[in-house]
C-alpha cells in the first residue's frame, strides 16, 4: 500500500465513522435550537436503537421491519423522556434542565445494563459479501450503508425543515419562540417534536453501526462525546455545520491513529473541544450571534 | 465509693478490647473480585458463575472439614470491579479490613490486579489474581503475597514464536490493547522475537473502548509484515478481527490467550475463521490425546460448568475454579487456633509449596520463585475452523 492509498484509507475510515458521530450530533442541534438545552442523553438513542435491533432480529423479522420498529420505539422513547422529564420541568431554568438530562442519560444506561447485561452483542452486516476497492483503498459494503443512510437522513432533513409544513413551524420556535407562539405554533408541542426527531435520529445512526462495532450497554457515553464536540465544532446551532464538524472529528480521529500513534486517538476529541472553546466557541463556520440561529 | 466499680469496668471493658485476638475459627471466608461488568464482563462473568456454583456446593456440604474434623462453613465474598482499576482497589481494602478474609482472589484483568499487589502487600493478605501479565508475580521477591492461576504472557509467546519459525516468518506486525494485559504481551513477543530473529515491523495499541481500527490497520498493510499478532481480549478483539477482514488484509491473523472465549467468535461472526491462538487445553478438551494428564479434570470441569450454567465452557471460569480449588485443602489444613494473621500468612506459605495440583490450566508447581507454577506445556495452539475451536498440533501446520 503505497502512502497515497494510506491517506485515502484514513480518510474513508474517518468518514465513516463522521457519519456515525453527524447523526448524533444532528440530534444535539435540534433540540438545542428548539428548547435551548443540550440534551447529554443524546448518545443512549443510540445504544437504544442498536439494542432494540439486536433484541428484534433474532425474532425472525426481516431487516427493514426491524429497523423501522427499533427506530419507532427510540423516537417513543425519546417523546417519553420529553413529556415525562423535560415537559413537567419546563419553567425551570436551562441549567436544571441539562441536568435533567444526564439524569436521563444515566437512568437510560442502568436500565439497559439491567435489561440486556453487560455482554456486548453482535448484528450481522446489512448486505453480504466482499469489501469494495477504491483506488487501491478498501471500504466495507457496512460503511456505505453508514454513508448512504446519513446522506439519505440528510436528505430527508432538508426537505422537512424546508419545504414542510411541521418543519417550518419547528424552526420558527428555533428561530424566535415568541413569534412563533404569537403565529399559533405551540412551542412546548415542538418540544416534543425535537425530542422524537432527535432520539430517531440517534437511534438511526446506532443501528447502523452496530453491524461495524457491537452493542454494547455503555456505548451511548462514546457516541454522545462525539456527537457532542462534533455539534460544538458547528456552532451548536447549523444542522451543516454540526454534519461537517462530525466528518472533520471522524478524519482528524482517524488520521491522527494513522500517521501518529493511535495513543493519541483518544485524546483528540477532547482537544478538538478545547481548542474550539477556547478559540472559536461560536463554531468554525457561523458568525458569533448572540441568539439562537434557524437549523 | 464507686471507684473500684468504675476500676473495675474500665478493667474488663479493656480485657474486651484488648484481649487475645480472636482466633479465626468460626468460618473460612475468601475475598473474589472479578470484573463482572465493564468491558471485561466476558471474563469476569464466567469467574464470578464459578465462584457462586462453589458456594453453593459448599453450603449443601456445609463447608470442609478441617484438621479437627469440624465442620466450617466457607463464605466466597464476591465483589464486582466495574474493570477499574479503582474499584479494584476499594474492593480489596474492604475485604481485608471489614470483612477480615483469609484470602483474597482478584482480579479478572491484569491492570486491575496489579493495581492491588501493593495493598495485599501491605496488610500481609494473600492474593490470587486471575489474570495472565507476568508481572503480576514478578519480581517475585516484590511478589511475596501475589499468586496467579493462568498461564503468563511470555508462555504465549513461545507458542506464537515457535509458530513463526515453522513457518519461516520473519516481518511481524503487533498490536495490543493499550494497558498491562497487552503491553506485558507485546513485550513478550518482542523479546522472544529477537533471539529468533523475527523483526517487529510494525507496532502500534488501540484502546479497549475502540470502535474502529482501520487506521492502525492500514499501517499494517503498508509495513510489510508477514503476519498480524493481535494481543487483546472482545469486544475490541473481535472488532479488530472484523476491521482485518473488511480491509481485506489477507495474511494470517494470529491472537493471544485473550480470544479463549466464545463471545470473540459470536462478535466477531465470519471473521474469526481461520484465527489462530496459543490458549490452555480447556477449549479442546475433546481432542487432547488420552495420555494428557489435565485431559479428565478439564472434561469434568467442563461438564461441570455447563450444565450448572447453561453458557459453554471458558477458560476464565476455569482460572477462578483453579484459584479456589488449590485453597480448599490449604484451609482445611488450618490449624483452628490461628489468629487471622497468622492464618493468612500460612496460607501464603502453603500457596508456595502448591505440587502437582491438577488444574484446567495446567499442572501447577509453584516455588519460592515462581508464583504461577507453569510452563508453556499448559498451552496448546488453537483454530478457529467453522465457528469452532480445532486442535492445531505441530502435525497440521
Amino acid at each position: 500500500m503505497t502512502a497515497p492509498e494510506q491517506l485515502l484509507q484514513l480518510v474513508l475510515a474517518g468518514l465513516t465513522q463522521g457519519a456515525i458521530y453527524a447523526l448524533i450530533a444532528l440530534g444535539f442541534v435540534t433540540i438545542y435550537n428548539v428548547t435551548g438545552i443540550i440534551n447529554f442523553a443524546q448518545g443512549e438513542f443510540a445504544m437504544l436503537g442498536a439494542m432494540f435491533i439486536v433484541s428484534l432480529v433474532p425474532l425472525g423479522l426481516p431487516l427493514p421491519v426491524a429497523f423501522l420498529l427499533a427506530v419507532a420505539a427510540v423516537v417513543l422513547v425519546g417523546g417519553a423522556i420529553e413529556r415525562l422529564a423535560i415537559h413537567p420541568a419546563r419553567h425551570a431554568s436551562v441549567v436544571t434542565l441539562i441536568i435533567i438530562t444526564i439524569g436521563v442519560d444515566i437512568v437510560l444506561r442502568g436500565l439497559a445494563l439491567l435489561v440486556w447485561g453487560t455482554d456486548p452483542f453482535p448484528l450481522a452486516p446489512f448486505s453480504t459479501g466482499a469489501p469494495f476497492s477504491v483506488r487501491g483503498a478498501v471500504i466495507s459494503r457496512q460503511a456505505l450503508w453508514i454513508l448512504g443512510t446519513t446522506a439519505a437522513i440528510l436528505a430527508l432533513l432538508y426537505v422537512f425543515f424546508e419545504f414542510t409544513y411541521l418543519g417550518k413551524a419547528v424552526r420558527a420556535c428555533a428561530i424566535n419562540r415568541l413569534s412563533a407562539r404569537l403565529s399559533g405554533i405551540r412551542p412546548d408541542r415542538m418540544s416534543l417534536l425535537a425530542f422524537c426527531l432527535s432520539a430517531g435520529l440517534g437511534a438511526v445512526g446506532g443501528i447502523v453501526m452496530a453491524p461495524l462495532t457491537l452493542v454494547s450497554y455503555d456505548m451511548g457515553l462514546y457516541l454522545g462525546l462525539r456527537g457532542f464536540v462534533a455539534a460544538i465544532m458547528g456552532g451548536l446551532v447549523s444542522a451543516p455545520g454540526a454534519v461537517t464538524g462530525a466528518l472533520l472529528l471522524g478524519i482528524l480521529e482517524s488520521l491522527s491513529a494513522g500517521i501518529f500513534r493511535a495513543a493519541y486517538k483518544e485524546a483528540i476529541a477532547f482537544l478538538a473541544l478545547f481548542l474550539i472553546l477556547l478559540v472559536r466557541p461560536q463554531g468554525l463556520f457561523t458568525r458569533a450571534v448572540g441568539t439562537r440561529a434557524g437549523l | 465509693m464507686n471507684t473500684p466499680k468504675i476500676v473495675c469496668a474500665v478493667g474488663l471493658l479493656g480485657a474486651l478490647l484488648w484481649g487475645p485476638p480472636a482466633a479465626w475459627s468460626q468460618e473460612y471466608r475468601i475475598g473474589f473480585i472479578a470484573a463482572i461488568t465493564g468491558p471485561a464482563s466476558s471474563l469476569g462473568v464466567p469467574e464470578r458463575d464459578v465462584a457462586v456454583m462453589i458456594q453453593k456446593e459448599l453450603d449443601a456440604k456445609s463447608g470442609i472439614a478441617g484438621r479437627d474434623g469440624k465442620k466450617r462453613p466457607v463464605k466466597i465474598i464476591i465483589h464486582d470491579d466495574q474493570s477499574k482499576p479503582d474499584e479494584t482497589v476499594k474492593a480489596v481494602k474492604k475485604l481485608i479490613a471489614d470483612d477480615k478474609v483469609h484470602v483474597v482472589i482478584a482480579s479478572s484483568q491484569s491492570p486491575t490486579s496489579l493495581a492491588v499487589v501493593p495493598i495485599v502487600t501491605e496488610a500481609k493478605a494473600p492474593l490470587i489474581s486471575m489474570a495472565s501479565s507476568h508481572a503480576i508475580v514478578t519480581p517475585v521477591r516484590d511478589r511475596h503475597w501475589v499468586f496467579k492461576t493462568p498461564q503468563s504472557n511470555i508462555h504465549v509467546a513461545v507458542h506464537q514464536i515457535n509458530y513463526l519459525k515453522a513457518k519461516k516468518i520473519k516481518k511481524v506486525a503487533s498490536l495490543y490493547v493499550n494497558d498491562a494485559f497487552g503491553e506485558d504481551s507485546r513485550r513478550g513477543l518482542a523479546e522472544l522475537a529477537k533471539g529468533a530473529g523475527i523483526e517487529i515491523v510494525y507496532e502500534d495499541k488501540f484502546e479497549h473502548a475502540d470502535k474502529d481500527m482501520t487506521p492502525q490497520l492500514t499501517k499494517v498493510r503498508g509495513s510489510g509484515a508477514e503476519v498480524l499478532i493481535v494481543h487483546a481480549i472482545p469486544p475490541a478483539a473481535s472488532i479488530i478481527t472484523k476491521n482485518v477482514r473488511d480491509l481485506r488484509l489477507t495474511i494470517p491473523l494470529i491472537h493471544n490467550h485473550g480470544v479463549g472465549t466464545k463471545p470473540f467468535i459470536d462478535l466477531a461472526g465470519g471473521a474469526a475463521e481461520g484465527v489462530i491462538f496459543p490458549i490452555g487445553k480447556m477449549l479442546v478438551a475433546e481432542g487432547l490425546p488420552d495420555a494428557d494428564p489435565q485431559k479428565k479434570v478439564l472434561l469434568d470441569f467442563i461438564a461441570w460448568y455447563e450444565k450448572g450454567t447453561g453458557k459453554p465452557r471458558s477458560t476464565f471460569a476455569g482460572h477462578a475454579w483453579d484459584a479456589l480449588q488449590m485453597l480448599f485443602p490449604i484451609l482445611a489444613s488450618l490449624p483452628a487456633d490461628l489468629t487471622l494473621e497468622a492464618a493468612r500468612g500460612r496460607i501464603r506459605d502453603e500457596l508456595e509449596k502448591t505440587r502437582n495440583f491438577v488444574g484446567t490450566g495446567g499442572i501447577f508447581n509453584m516455588s519460592a520463585e515462581d508464583h504461577v507454577g507453569l510452563d508453556e506445556r499448559s498451552m496448546v495452539l488453537v483454530r478457529i475452523e467453522e465457528g469452532k475451536w480445532k486442535y492445531f498440533p505441530r502435525e497440521k501446520w
